[in-house]
């Protein structure tokens, strides 16, 4: 718990710690179904429109941190998200646009009274945008025998609150984030599920505010969410990547603010933005490495798969022979230096063996892969004759690009469908 | 105008500074605003302050040039991250801009807070504006500068109006066609960022972004052709920079970058309302006529059936109309009918055919069976039949099927023609 006195060295920043967990807990579960909804920049638009509320609620109680601006600000959010949903639905204007429209005009009327009015209320612009953390400790309420700061009578509840949603309508969210038409064709009411999301994210907005600041309330709302969907494709294990994303942000930004004197909120969104690269680039199935690693392994295959098809097809030819020269080969298996660097490879599997006179030839195991290749390659392409509309010439193209998809499963039951003589549409025979 | 205010020259200054960029952004904004990418206007603003405040502690602060390279740079990098994002990973495009957005912001805050620590607090003013916006600051030169990458952008826009219309509407057809859609994508984006940049200290990181939105939004109002949309938008933009700034400077307690930002939505929202055609009240409008013309058809034919005899119902097979509702007619549609002239009251609450009503009645009782007939026996051909004459279209493209169908129809009597038999 949170002890009194915050002048011994671990308790002040124990405390703005959690002030930024806190604040960064329910944005980063909430935000996760914002993303899958595509809804990210909802968050964005509500948390510049709640401006005007903060302001007036500010200016009726005479402080920046209270419950009148709280209020202020959460009908604010409702607001934004009603007059977006009307602006789209009613007034003939696409999503975005109107979205642009709502929160600008909305920010624009909250400087005009932070300027105007905030000359009686000592009311800093700059600390409504980018939010005080560095005070939270500071400001506390007697609470027992304890000293708690007042921003957690905010911070915690709102946490509960989010989590206690989240598990009591898990269903729902699952189902209307993936699929919103069969969650109403179900019975209960997306819309009425979506405006319960809004209004929560405006309240999260705002009790986040406080200590994040109104523009990067986005960033918590956003960033560690798309960072967990690159990690995982479970929504359960998303919104926990999310968490724990939010949480290490939070006190890795502490710290660089703490080591570089500046802005406590930037610095978590900047840790944020960072995790977020490493998961981009590094993430086991969607980072690129990954990604790259994979389109490159599938390359080879084919490359590999069209050398030895082309050693069969050479050997069914001229059955004879001792082999093709290598230069032929992988000529008629594409060219380019693919095949080159694979001869290796090829040579360590046992699908070709080095013939005399610089030639190649097949394996035995070669031959069977081989064999299923271009069986293959021939069942579709009598398959696209039965089928489509092609001329005899338009089929071979595209059947060397699907004979490597199809395993000998999808063979038999393409051998089952054609039930028709055994050779391809140029008059071969199908091994 | 405000007779009792003159125009002073530093004012004049401003509101030409503004007029110009409230209509230059106009002008950029409408390609963003069409390509449903109203809010990369407002990503790059935000973008673009980390690489402010690094030419800041670079170059020093009054060194307008590197201050705003540095913001175009830094800008530019955020939408190309956007877009790479967008294309090479499975985060969609709404969470790409947003990430942008709060990480380069979060940067930018980071990075100005290390600034206001090391200089001295002059010259925190001077970064703190670009985040509100000083209209107030505006000088002869900015106005000269501002006018040039005004006449830049309408030139470019000019030549290359064509290419950007079509990357627009249609970019797999551009691509198609051999046209480089992704510089061009990028040329579109670096034209917007040279705007947001140079607009970032007269309204701000914040405000820019409706600058870019608001008179392409307004325009879409009044117009469904893209280059009177455009002239529209650019007109629009200059205007509410004009009005606003003069606004403000009645008013001088209020700064001008929001003022014209209101003044903009009050734009807005009078043409979203007012507008002839797509205008909310037109629409209301359009939408009350047609729905009274079904009502009063509807009538009509339930009226041409109910003066029917039983045995011509049977022998016309109408009982595969729609069901006979059993409740009073409304008396507006019955008084409409009057009045058109295609029936008059009769004794006891009833009604009786004129000669044109009857014929008009047979005539919608027969299209009405003709559309039930398409859509059960031509179901593939029946996609277009909810327009206007859509059954004179459809006898135009599919005139056989339609002799089958007419062949087909049953008699329809006249109610008089009957009694007179």
């Amino acid at each position: 718990m949170i002890v009194a006195q915050f002048w011994s060295a671990w308790e002040l920043p124990l405390a703005t710690i959690l002030a930024g967990v806190l604040s960064s807990l329910p944005c980063a579960i909430l935000g996760c179904f914002l993303v899958l909804r595509r809804m990210s920049l909802l968050g964005d638009a509500i948390s510049h429109s709640v401006l005007p509320g903060i302001v007036i609620g500010a200016l009726l109680s005479g402080n920046l941190l209270g419950w009148p601006v709280f209020l202020g600000a959460v009908v604010m959010g409702v607001l934004t998200a009603i007059l977006t949903q009307s602006l789209t639905s009613h007034g003939n204007v696409s999503e975005d646009a109107g979205m642009g429209v709502v929160f600008t005009s909305f920010f624009a009327l909250g400087v005009i009274l932070i300027t105007q009015l905030a000359r009686n209320v000592d009311l800093d612009p700059g600390c409504v945008l980018y939010g005080l953390i560095e005070f939270i400790p500071l400001d506390t309420v007697k609470w027992g025998s304890w000293e708690v700061p007042r921003a957690f009578f905010t911070l915690v509840p709102v946490c509960i609150v989010t989590i206690l949603f989240t598990l009591l309508f898990w269903k729902e969210l699952l189902l209307s984030s993936f699929d919103p038409a069969l969650a109403t064709s179900m019975g209960f009411s997306s819309m009425v599920l979506h405006y319960l999301l809004m209004g929560l994210v405006a309240v999260v907005s705002v009790a986040s505010f406080e200590a994040v600041g109104s523009v990067l309330v986005i960033a918590m709302l956003i960033v560690p969410p798309a960072t967990a969907h690159l990690l995982t494709d479970r929504l359960g294990r998303m919104i926990v990547l999310s968490v724990l994303c939010s949480i290490s942000a939070s006190i890795v930004g502490y710290w660089g603010a703490t080591r570089w004197n500046t802005s406590v909120a930037g610095m978590m969104s900047v840790v944020a933005g960072l995790q977020f690269l490493l998961a981009l680039v590094f993430a086991p199935r969607y980072g690129l490495i990954s990604r790259t690693w994979h389109n490159l392994s599938l390359s080879f295959r084919i490359i590999a798969e069209d050398v030895i098809a082309a050693l069969f097809r050479a050997e069914e030819e001229a059955p004879q022979s001792a082999g093709l020269k290598i230069a032929d080969c992988f000529r008629l298996a594409g060219g380019g230096w693919g095949p080159w660097l694979l001869l290796p490879l090829l040579k360590y599997r046992g699908l070709v063996l080095a013939a005399p006179q610089g030639r190649l030839q097949l394996t035995e195991k070669g031959r069977t892969r081989a064999r299923s290749l271009v069986r293959s390659h021939r069942l579709w392409e009598a398959f696209m004759e039965k089928h489509f509309d092609l001329p005899a010439d338009h089929l071979h193209a595209p059947a060397s690009r699907v004979e490597h998809y199809i395993g000998p499963e999808l063979q038999d039951k393409l051998k089952e469908e054609l039930r028709g003589p055994d050779v391809d549409p140029h008059g071969r025979q199908i091994p | 105008m405000n007779g009792s205010s003159f125009i002073t020259y530093n004012t004049l200054i401003v509101l030409l500074g503004t007029s110009l960029l409230g209509g230059t952004a106009g002008l950029v904004g409408t390609f963003a605003v069409l390509r449903r990418r109203s809010l990369t206007g407002d990503a790059l603003a935000h973008a673009s302050l980390p690489g402010l405040c690094l030419a800041f502690l670079v170059w020093g602060e009054r060194n307008l040039l590197a201050l705003l390279i540095g913001a175009f740079c830094s800008g530019l990098l955020g939408v190309a991250v956007i877009s790479g994002l967008r294309r090479f990973t499975r985060i969609k495009e709404d969470a790409a801009i947003g990430i942008v957005l709060s990480v380069f912001f979060g940067a930018g805050i980071s990075l100005s807070r290390i600034i206001q620590n090391q200089v001295t607090s002059g010259s925190k003013a001077g970064l703190d504006s670009y985040i509100l916006g000083k209209t107030a600051g505006m000088l002869a030169q900015d106005v000269y500068l501002l006018a040039g990458l005004s006449l830049a952008c309408f030139l470019i826009i000019v030549f290359l109006f064509k290419e950007f219309s079509l990357v627009v509407f249609d970019p797999a057809f551009a691509r198609v066609q051999g046209w480089p859609a992704f510089l061009l994508d990028l040329g579109m984006m670096a034209l917007i960022a040279v705007v947001v940049v140079v607009g970032l200290p007269t309204v701000g990181v914040v405000l820019m972004a409706s600058l870019l939105i608001l008179p392409g939004v307004a325009a879409r109002f009044w117009t469904d052709r893209l280059q009177s949309m455009v002239w529209l938008s650019l007109i629009f933009g200059a205007c509410i920079g004009w009005v606003g700034t003069l606004i403000s400077a009645n008013y001088s307690l209020f700064p001008a970058g929001p003022i014209i930002v209101l003044t903009g939505t009050v734009l807005f929202l009078v043409s979203m309302f007012f507008a002839p055609r797509r205008g909310v009240i037109a629409r209301r409008f359009a939408d009350y006529h047609f729905h009274r013309k079904l009502r009063l058809d509807a009538f009509l034919r339930r009226i041409y059936r109910a003066k029917l005899r039983p045995e011509q119902l049977a022998s016309a097979k109408l009982t595969l109309s729609p069901l006979r509702m059993a409740v009073k007619p409304e008396p507006r549609i019955v008084q409409l009918a009057i009045e058109q002239g295609l029936i008059v009251p009769a004794r006891e609450n009833t009604v009786e055919f004129t000669r044109d009503g009857e014929q008009f009645a047979r005539q919608l009782v027969r299209d009405e069976i003709l559309r039930q007939q398409i859509i059960l026996r031509y179901p593939q051909l029946s996609a277009e039949l909810y327009e206007e004459d859509d059954l004179r279209d459809w006898q135009q493209r599919f005139p056989d099927e339609y002799q089958v169908l007419v062949a087909d129809l049953p008699p329809l009597p006249l109610p008089s023609e009957w009694r007179a038999s």
